[in-house]
């Protein structure tokens, strides 16, 4: 065999897995294989190239190898790049603190709430902000729900107001402290240059000022929400993509009774 | 296009036309109903759009436009109902100053438009009437300019590549903007700030910051439109330019259009009112004029019905799409649009781990194309159902793209992998255009040569969908279309008809209400001319 892709040469490296220094995987044990794309705004020819490769060269990666590159147009030129990682991650090291809960099914949910809280819980949500877009609070909020999994709006011992998109944060904690919201749901899809980032802190400052940011449960979900991020934003919870409204309400429902037995002592 | 039409003359799913034939018909007159509200109505935005047109422009130190501080002088003097055209035309006889001049003097509060007496009706209308040609002139000059430069290039047969810039900086959307029709865009729209919408004034200039798109200005419709037309004669091909008309300003942005040669734009008041919560009063009046503004113009609209199945079920709620078409297919023919200027919408929307799902996509969009033979339809890439893994978005979208050409669907809104993640890089929508070009160019004659079942599952699908449409039509000539609204029907969104935003800029009109430019090109429209 020849050089390039094909390579049988560089088999050299330890096979055997160690979680203290994991790599990315190929079709070999530590190969550290990788693909990465991306776009230069320089004209499409061999110098273009040999940047591209040294760009990737400094993103840690060994031997890479321009495997496709096209213009884009007069000065962008785009880039599909193969290579192997030369880091490793301990990941013995890694904690994360995601909103750990045994996920309950609607039903549980709705008996739970009847038995320890005993009314109906208020659920405000909307896509605040800028962003127009309403795919993530509607797939936790409203009837339909997503992939089959039932929306809040159809749990008996939930009362949900879904405000939909481009609320503004004023608005939004006008309708919570009128409705008497116990959970408050906000959602960020699609946003551009971190911009929901801003808005979700700047909401959290906005509470803190009415002084109701510990009456309720104060919750962020969306594509590039992490439990870890909203936390760090002052959150109670975040939930990223693939979250269905059990795995909301699961969450809300026991730290609103957590909650309830902390005022009784 | 003819051979478009040519296709459809024969049914390939075997369709019951004469169902077709009483949906159509209902249709029909459940927009004469709404229709006969529209015409006692005018509101803030059609006046500030009567403004536009007799040439008013600029904003003052406070960046308010002046066709809002006209209007606004006439709504305090309780004038409105008459039309702004009224006291600018009297303004006219009794300054003999231009419209830009008075409303530079009511922006100074050097002239209060209802301290004027009132000169003699008729001869308002003759100066009126006069500035009001000249307008419609300049409108149709820009109409003949678009088909002069299509003759010239040739216009591209089958769909027509739709892409979006986003970046909020209109310099930077035409670097992209060019980049695209260099690639092989044919349509560039340039998505609006997502505020704007709901914005009751235009915004005035070339704006550099908008969120998630880019704001609607004449000044940003202007400079696109050079830039596009450069890079179209560098390429020896049309490029359109597609705006927003939807929100609170929808006929105000007609007309910006109409003066900048904007070839499409999206007009849907339906999708105002479910998705923006605007009053469904304000904004079917708001329509009717700014459609009238778009089909005097030479405008393809695009009408929001793919909207729908963001938020309720394509499967199930595919008969609401279809009834909606026809209800806009209707309000249409009445603005004076011809069926060629009518861009229905639908989408490819359906979970994709539905079994079969190709085919009823494909179903419903052979549909739609037998069902409204002339209409360069808008079909609408997957969004719903995109996540963040690019490789398989990219397999939906070229599903998608199959079914444009087995379809022959005409305005192509390409989907990007990156749908779901963020406004698309340029890298996005090269490879989504490559994507498209590839599959048109390797089955370009699949239409042709394919048939389906009789009595298959499309077929059967089909006819069932036609059916529900049809009743659901019946339902809403039975209840009236706010009613149906009301109750939450399309899209399963409730709106009420005497909530949501825009409602206290409806105007009940005053029996001599005149608006020259509406009595201009509706007659002009209804002769079939312009």
């Amino acid at each position: 065999m020849g050089g390039g892709l094909y390579s049988t040469e560089r088999k050299g490296f330890d096979k055997t897995l160690d979680l203290t220094r994991i790599k990315p995987y190929g079709d070999t044990m530590n190969d550290g294989k990788v693909q990465i794309s991306f776009t230069l705004p320089i004209e499409d020819n061999e110098k273009a190239i040999v940047a591209a490769r040294e760009l990737t060269m400094k993103m840690g990666l060994d031997d890479p190898s321009v495997v496709f590159h096209t213009a884009l147009d007069k000065g962008f030129t785009f880039f599909v790049v193969y290579g192997s990682v030369v880091h490793t991650i301990d990941f013995t090291t890694i904690h994360v603190d995601a909103v750990d809960v045994e996920i309950m099914s609607k039903e549980e949910i709705n008996n739970y709430i009847k038995q320890n809280i005993k009314r109906k819980i208020i659920v405000l949500g909307a896509s605040t902000g800028s962003d127009a877009h309403t795919v993530g609070i509607d797939a936790i909020m409203n009837m339909k729900g997503f992939a089959g999994h039932y929306g809040l709006e159809g749990y008996e011992m939930i009362e949900t107001y879904n405000l939909g998109s481009q609320v503004t944060n004023e608005e939004f904690i006008k309708e919570a402290i009128e409705l008497k919201a116990d959970v408050l749901l906000i959602s960020q899809t699609v946003t551009q240059k971190n911009i929901h980032v801003k808005n979700l802190t700047n909401l959290v400052e906005l509470l803190e000022a009415e002084g109701i940011r510990e009456k309720i449960i104060l919750i962020c979900g969306g594509a590039r929400i992490s439990n870890e991020l909203a936390k760090e934003l002052g959150y109670d919870a975040g939930f990223g993509p693939g979250t269905y409204a059990e795995i909301v309400a699961t969450y809300f429902i026991k730290e609103i009774q957590i909650r309830r037995e902390l005022n009784k002592m | 296009m003819m051979k478009m039409e040519e296709k459809a003359q024969k049914s390939k799913l075997n369709l019951d036309f004469s169902i077709v034939a009483k949906a159509r018909k209902t249709a029909k007159n459940i927009a004469n109903e709404t229709q006969k509200f529209i015409d006692q109505h005018t509101s803030t935005t059609i006046e500030r759009t009567v403004c536009r047109l007799f040439g008013i422009d600029g904003v003052d130190e406070f960046e308010v436009p002046l066709p809002n501080l006209i209007v606004d002088n006439i709504k305090k003097g309780k004038g409105l109902g008459k039309g702004a055209a009224i006291y600018i035309g009297n303004a006219i006889l009794q300054t003999n100053l231009s419209p830009q001049e008075i409303a530079e003097r009511v922006a100074n509060e050097k002239l209060d438009l209802l301290k004027l007496p009132l000169e003699d009706i008729s001869e308002i209308k003759a100066v009126v009437n006069v500035v009001a040609q000249e307008t419609l002139a300049k409108i149709s000059q820009n109409k003949k300019k678009r088909d002069e430069l299509i003759q010239k290039y040739g216009d591209r047969e089958g769909p027509l590549i739709y892409v979006i810039v986003a970046t909020g900086n209109i310099y930077e959307d035409i670097i992209q903007a060019q980049a695209a029709a260099r690639q092989g865009a044919d349509v560039i729209a340039v998505i609006r700030s997502t505020v704007q919408s709901l914005l009751d004034y235009v915004p005035y200039g070339a704006t550099t910051e908008g969120f998630g798109g880019t704001y609607a200005t004449q000044e940003n419709f202007r400079i696109m439109r050079k830039a596009l037309d450069e890079v179209g004669e560098e390429l020896g091909r049309y490029i359109r330019l597609t705006n927003y008309c939807s929100g609170l300003c929808m006929p105000e942005i007609a007309a910006m259009g109409a003066f900048e040669r904007l070839d499409m734009m999206l007009n849907d008041a339906l999708y105002g009112i479910l998705f923006r919560d605007i009053n469904m009063k304000r904004t079917i009046i708001d329509q009717y004029f700014s459609r009238m503004i778009n089909a005097y113009a030479g405008v393809i609209i695009n009408t929001g019905e793919d909207n729908y199945l963001t938020t309720a079920d394509a499967f199930e709620s595919a008969h609401t799409v279809l009834a909606s078409q026809f209800i806009n297919e209707q309000f249409a023919l009445l603005a004076g649009l011809k069926e060629e200027q009518m861009g229905l919408g639908h989408a490819f929307e359906m979970n994709p781990d539905l079994t079969n799902g190709f085919l009823y996509e494909l179903a419903q969009a052979q549909m739609t194309r037998e069902i409204f033979p002339k209409a360069p339809l808008k079909y609408m890439p997957p969004t719903k159902f995109m996540t963040g893994n690019i490789f398989k978005g990219h397999i939906q979208d070229a599903l998608f793209n199959i079914i444009t050409l087995m379809t022959n669907q005409r305005i192509h809104l390409l989907g990007m992998l990156t749908e779901a993640i963020h406004t698309p890089y340029m890298s996005d929508r090269a490879l989504s255009i490559e994507n498209a070009r590839y599959i048109f160019n390797n089955m370009d004659a699949i239409s042709e040569e394919i048939e389906f079942k009789r009595g298959g599952i499309m077929e059967k699908r089909t006819n069932q969908i036609i059916n529900e449409g049809y009743n659901l039509l019946k339902e809403i000539e039975k209840e009236g279309l706010f009613k149906t609204i009301e109750k939450g029907i399309f899209a399963n969104i409730k709106r009420s008809i005497n909530a949501g935003k825009g409602l206290d800029g409806v105007v009940k009109q005053e029996k001599n209400y005149y608006n020259p430019f509406m009595e201009f090109m509706i007659n002009e429209l209804k002769k079939g001319g312009n």
